[in-house]
């Protein structure tokens, strides 16, 4: 474990955070989409972070380093979807009632800023590595 | 003369160095369920270290060589999280900044005092 390794460590972060982030968009741009049949609503997607486990790095007694997270997969949510009755809208099934994504707004502008506050964290720990590197690459001038 | 001559800050500095992969793993694991924060134990790996300052005299082909060159293989230990989350995520960013900014300090300074090793020789040297 350099401190090169650092790049790679925080940049694979960076990359999950911005998919978590595409998700969130993703899930609020459809938060009021509707249909006419509960099994083809919109339904809430969610990344699923691992850690990256790395047995190649025996930097320590061979002990393995996670090295960097990665985006398992994205699974849709299983919350069931609202019921609306709205008759005049074209969607609306022969009673009338049309579903609404299960897409919880609350849910998701949480999931934002916890995932903004996460990349943040990763760029201030690249710009940190970059400078001990730097202020390294300088030694005894 | 020239053997030591940076002191414990040359292993200081490696240390550091390792210990900010350490850390950067943590943050970047930050949001990974069940991911088990982990760190260096700083002065187990110094104490580990000066126990055998001096090296094994070998007389025979068959003795086995100590290692001085690497730094020795420090074990990473887990964090005990002041509060348990519930995804099994022992990762508190907080703390994790901190230990982050401080390791940061420390390796800066390991770095600061090399230099000036450098340049009170380069002093020496030079005579001016």
């Amino acid at each position: 474990m350099s401190l090169f390794n650092v790049f790679n460590v925080s940049g694979s972060a960076l990359n999950a955070e911005t998919i978590r982030l595409n998700t969130t968009a993703s899930n609020l741009a459809n938060a009021e989409s509707v249909s006419g049949d509960s099994s083809k609503i919109y339904r809430a997607r969610h990344p699923v972070f691992q850690a990256m486990m790395n047995t190649s790095d025996a930097g320590f007694g061979g002990q393995d380093a996670a090295t960097g997270v990665r985006v398992l997969g994205v699974v849709e949510s299983q919350a069931p979807p609202l019921m609306r009755y709205q008759p005049d809208n074209p969607l609306a099934n022969k009673d009338g009632y049309v579903f609404t994504s299960n897409v919880n707004s609350i849910e998701e502008m949480t999931n934002m800023i916890s995932a903004n506050r996460s990349f943040a964290t990763n760029i201030e720990a690249i710009n940190t590595a970059r400078d001990l590197l730097l202020k390294t690459i300088s030694m005894g001038r | 003369m020239f053997e030591n001559i940076f002191g414990i800050h040359e292993q200081a500095l490696l240390l550091h160095g390792q210990r900010v992969g350490v850390l950067a793993t943590n943050l970047a694991n930050a949001d990974t369920p069940n991911y088990k924060a982990r760190d260096i134990d700083f002065s187990e790996v110094l104490a580990h270290n000066g126990d055998a300052p001096l090296p094994l005299q070998i007389t025979q082909a068959a003795h086995i060589t100590f290692n001085d060159g690497e730094l020795p293989a420090g074990e990473l230990k887990y964090r005990n999280p002041y509060q348990a989350s519930l995804d099994g995520n022992t990762v508190e960013m907080p703390v994790e900044q901190a230990a982050f900014s401080e390791n940061n300090v420390r390796y800066q300074a390991s770095l600061m005092f090399i230099n000036q090793t450098i340049a009170a020789l380069q002093f020496a040297i030079a005579g001016q």
